[in-house]
């Protein structure tokens, strides 16, 4: 009697693991089904090459390029500011920084994670764009370089918390031979530390990249709804995520071409996100056999 | 599990919480009162005074949901032909394929005017240099072919900055923009593509007031909200420079850009009272409310002439 | 200069760097907070509370976002942390080291991953379109559920993970079920850990706005959700609608709505800390 109680236990405790197969296998099928639907009538060569986006005009065009070029121009901004001050915070917080320092301060960086990313828009908007606008004169309302700041603002902790973990899981033997040889600290965490902690701190920034890309409310509110294959961060752009959430606002019937530019820009959003994770979850895991 | 009892109680308690307050609202009112749900979507133009009559009508009848969204005056009517909703806001007249999409889905309905807009143009207000504009200027700014072509303002007029034009209007689905481009292009719906387009016209108002060199248009009553951040551009008539006025719309000098509002009823919807009560109270308070939102009232004798049109309307779809 | 002290010198500045870094993010924080006090706090009372959403921001309230966003709050959680603390524990306990674990572990690590604005285009095929849910409460829910499914069930695992093995064994060695085992001895032993990450995971989910706008919250909704098939909204979604009207008046009552939507998310962060310290003690 117990071993069947077991049983039917152990089954329905499997069915709720496998619901996140069923999570994957459901958003890739949505993507992939709607965004055959999109390519069948939008050729592959037009959607990957044409310098316009603007499928729901009269001259239609479905380049993706400007989407992504506001993505990865967003993106590139937030890491620019990201990286080198995450970096730091870990190496700080690693290898000088008191243990009670590290302790308080490490879930207060959290804290700015664990913002609404709505509210980052909001200061984006209201805050960083009028101040900005002093400095640079002919700074659009809408830009992606108050947008990235702000991103990257957010995106520290990714960097930083990972970079820290990885800095402290190397041995400290590595570091007193360092010492030893009389070097400063800074020559021991550059040139021991940080090397062999070097693939957890990959890992951190693809991972922040990754996040930095799928974020859509700081972009929809800051950056713009404008399309535009650019590099200028003073004007207004529109990226993937901003350009789903633009659709979802108005009325797209189910169906039409234009409902499935949706999954068409979702689907190629998706690719980029899991090809980043994919690759930070091999490196993880190569880089955990080193220390075992 | 005790967990879990506290969760469901609480959620209990606030839904009991919710019900409570709108009962005791309701109380001191000795009208009979009505409940439903009113769906309503369509053109963002119109949705001010809509939303100006909604709230107006909660104080009335506090227990008729009403819901009003947003999708512009197309995709109301995609809504509305699918019987998804039972009014429709609408910048422009419905079209002839929105006809026939109603007449497949037997959705028959009854066009009421509920105001005039006149289509604004604005600028930024450090705009210093430009006074008005004519109708051939804004067709050779918006026209499909000024595409990646028309870039700049010293293209329009030389003495004008050498500075990009920063276009902001509404999109697609928006009326206001069916209107403008028939108006200036000369066919609904072409325009070129390359400007920030945005069914909600917030977002217009703010990238033209954050933008020096930027210029837009949409409906009266946003620039009315916010003379402050914009500059409203006359526009030539054939004859003078006019601006949008009471007067110049109401007595058609504001030429081409005027135009009247609408709203669509359903005819299964007016089985409902709680409709009938909305769409008689959206008739008599929208000479007051158009005005108090920003936009032009009809003459009286227009908005008495319809209440008489919808009295039959509804008891010919008893 | 030497090469010892130039190198010194170095060190010197790069703790000096260091420290700003570390302050500058917080600095901004504070500054931006500050600036939402500022914008905001006097807006607060309880008729900003209780009040409809109005064209007139001095009348307009959050009452209804609010109700929407307690409302997607408990049906979250009634969905998923049941499912999501069933997984961990199957993938803790049951299974291990064999092929498919490694599949399912991949596959958490990827979801984790995933926007969540993709969570919205599957939420608007799955549950509003195939299901006809509509654009109800309940759909919205189930959208999140799965937002936050990945993150409750490393949550999870991390707890169990933490409990020592020498209570399973003992549990066993008394002639214990496995089941017996986990609900009497793991379960109690790893709660605490796993409530802080369900909190965690809820305060991520009330502050979701992406995934609901597609699914299809809107902004005007003067009403309360009377049941799950209602139609909704939430206060992050009406702080999007209010920092897109220019007037002053609303950016106003987006501040103010900011900061109840802030204090939310950090009052539950809080709480989900303070439970971690504390399980975490009890470890020691």
């Amino acid at each position: 009697m117990r071993k069947i109680k077991e049983l039917v236990i152990e089954k329905s405790l499997f069915s709720s693991a496998l619901v996140t197969i069923a999570v994957t296998v459901g958003i890739i099928l949505v993507l992939a089904i709607e965004a055959f639907r999109f390519f069948s009538e939008v050729s592959i060569l037009d959607f990957f090459t044409d310098t316009q986006w603007t499928p729901l005009f009269t001259e239609k065009h479905f380049g993706i390029l400007p989407l992504l070029s506001g993505t990865l121009l967003t993106t590139f901004i937030a890491i620019l500011f990201a990286l080198p001050v995450g970096l730091s915070i870990s190496i700080y917080l690693s290898e000088y920084a008191p243990k009670s320092f590290r302790k308080t301060i490490k879930p207060l960086l959290e804290l700015l994670a664990a913002v609404p990313t709505v509210v980052y828009g909001f200061f984006a908007l209201i805050v960083v764009t009028p101040f900005l606008q002093d400095i640079i004169p002919g700074l659009s309302g809408f830009n992606s370089l108050s947008a990235g700041i702000v991103m990257g603002i957010m995106i520290i902790p990714y960097v930083s918390s990972i970079s820290e973990d990885a800095l402290h899981a190397v041995p400290y033997s590595l570091r007193e031979a360092s010492y030893g040889m009389g070097a400063t600290k800074l020559q021991t965490a550059f040139k021991v530390a940080v090397p062999a902690a070097s693939s957890g701190i990959i890992v951190s920034v693809i991972l922040a990249i990754s996040r930095a890309i799928g974020e859509t409310m700081i972009v929809a509110i800051a950056a713009g709804q404008q399309p535009r294959l650019t590099l200028d961060p003073t004007v207004p752009v529109e990226t993937i995520t901003a350009y789903i959430v633009q659709v979802s606002l108005g009325d797209v019937q189910h169906g039409s071409l234009e409902y499935r530019t949706i999954f068409a820009a979702g689907i190629t959003l998706f690719v980029f996100t899991f090809l980043l994770n994919t690759l930070s979850y091999r490196i993880r895991k190569k880089y955990q056999e080193k220390y075992e | 599990m005790k967990k879990l009892v506290i969760i469901m109680s609480l959620a209990l308690l606030i839904t009991a919480c919710g019900e409570k307050k709108e009962k005791t609202d309701n109380s001191e009112k000795e009208t009979t009162a009505l409940a439903g749900t009113i769906k309503v979507d369509g053109s963002s133009t119109v949705f001010p005074i809509t939303e100006a009559v909604a709230e107006e009508f909660r104080a009335v009848q506090p227990k008729v949901k009403v819901t009003i969204g947003v999708s512009g005056t197309g995709g109301g009517f995609k809504k509305f032909s699918r019987g998804e909703t039972n009014l429709s806001n609408a910048s422009r007249p419905i079209k002839d394929k929105e006809k026939a999409a109603c007449a497949e889905n037997n959705i028959k309905y009854l066009e009421l005017e509920v105001a005039y807009d006149g289509l604004a143009v604005l600028v930024n207000p450090q705009n210093d240099w430009v006074d008005s504009f004519t109708i051939e200027e804004l067709k050779k700014i918006w026209e499909p072919a000024a595409q990646g072509t028309i870039m700049k303002w010293n293209q329009i007029r030389p003495e004008w900055p050498n500075e990009e034009i920063h276009l902001f209007g509404p999109g697609v689905a928006s009326g206001t923009y069916d209107y403008f481009t028939e108006a200036i292009v000369g066919k609904s719906g072409s325009s070129r593509g390359d400007f920030t387009a945005s069914e909600d016209d917030h977002v217009l108002v703010q990238g033209i007031a954050g933008d020096k060199y930027s210029l837009g248009f949409f409906g009266l009553a946003y620039y009315a909200e916010n003379k402050d951040k914009l500059t409203l551009i006359g526009v030539h008539n054939g004859e003078e420079v006019v601006k949008p006025t009471l007067e110049t719309v109401s007595n058609g000098t504001y030429r081409p850009l005027s135009r009247p509002l609408f709203i669509y009823v359903n005819s299964t919807s007016v089985a409902s009272l709680e409709v009938v009560e909305f769409v008689n109270f959206y008739l008599e308070n929208s000479s007051e409310l158009s005005k108090d939102v920003g936009y032009i009232p009809l003459p009286d004798e227009n908005y008495k002439k319809q209440i008489e049109i919808f009295k039959t309307f509804v008891e010919s779809n008893k | 200069m030497n090469n010892i002290q130039k190198n010194r010198l170095k060190n010197q500045l790069f703790k000096y760097w260091g420290i700003f870094c570390t302050i500058i993010g917080l600095v901004l924080l504070v500054v931006f907070i500050g600036d939402i006090l500022i914008d905001g706090l006097r807006r607060i009372d309880w008729g900003f509370i209780t009040s409809l959403p109005s064209r007139k921001p001095e009348k307009s309230g959050i009452y209804t976002a609010l109700m929407g966003s307690i409302w997607i709050l408990l049906l979250t959680t009634l969905i998923a942390v049941p499912m999501g603390v069933a997984a961990g524990i199957y993938l803790e306990e049951y299974s291990k080291k064999s092929r498919l674990a490694g599949l399912l572990e991949i596959n958490i690590s990827n979801l984790a991953g995933v926007p969540s604005i993709i969570y919205g285009l599957l939420g608007l095929e799955v549950f509003v379109r195939i299901m006809n849910l509509g654009a109800s409460v309940l759909a919205g829910s189930l959208t999140l559920s799965l937002l936050i499914l990945p993150i409750i069930i490393v949550a999870t695992r991390e707890a169990i993970k933490a409990v020592p093995s020498s209570i399973r064994d003992a549990s066993y060695a008394l002639g214990a079920s496995k089941w017996q085992t986990i609900r009497h001895q793991i379960l109690p032993a790893s709660g605490g850990g796993i409530l802080t990450g369900v909190i965690l995971a809820l305060s991520r989910a009330v502050g979701e706005t992406a995934p609901l706008i597609v699914v299809g919250a809107l902004a005007y909704v003067p009403f309360v959700p009377q049941n799950p098939m209602d139609e909704f909204s939430v206060l992050p979604i009406q702080i999007f609608n209010w920092i897109s009207r220019p007037q002053h008046g609303f950016i106003e009552n987006a501040a103010a709505a900011i900061i109840i939507l802030l204090l939310i998310t950090f009052v539950m962060n809080g709480i989900a800390v303070y439970f971690r310290n504390k399980w975490q003690k009890k470890w020691k």
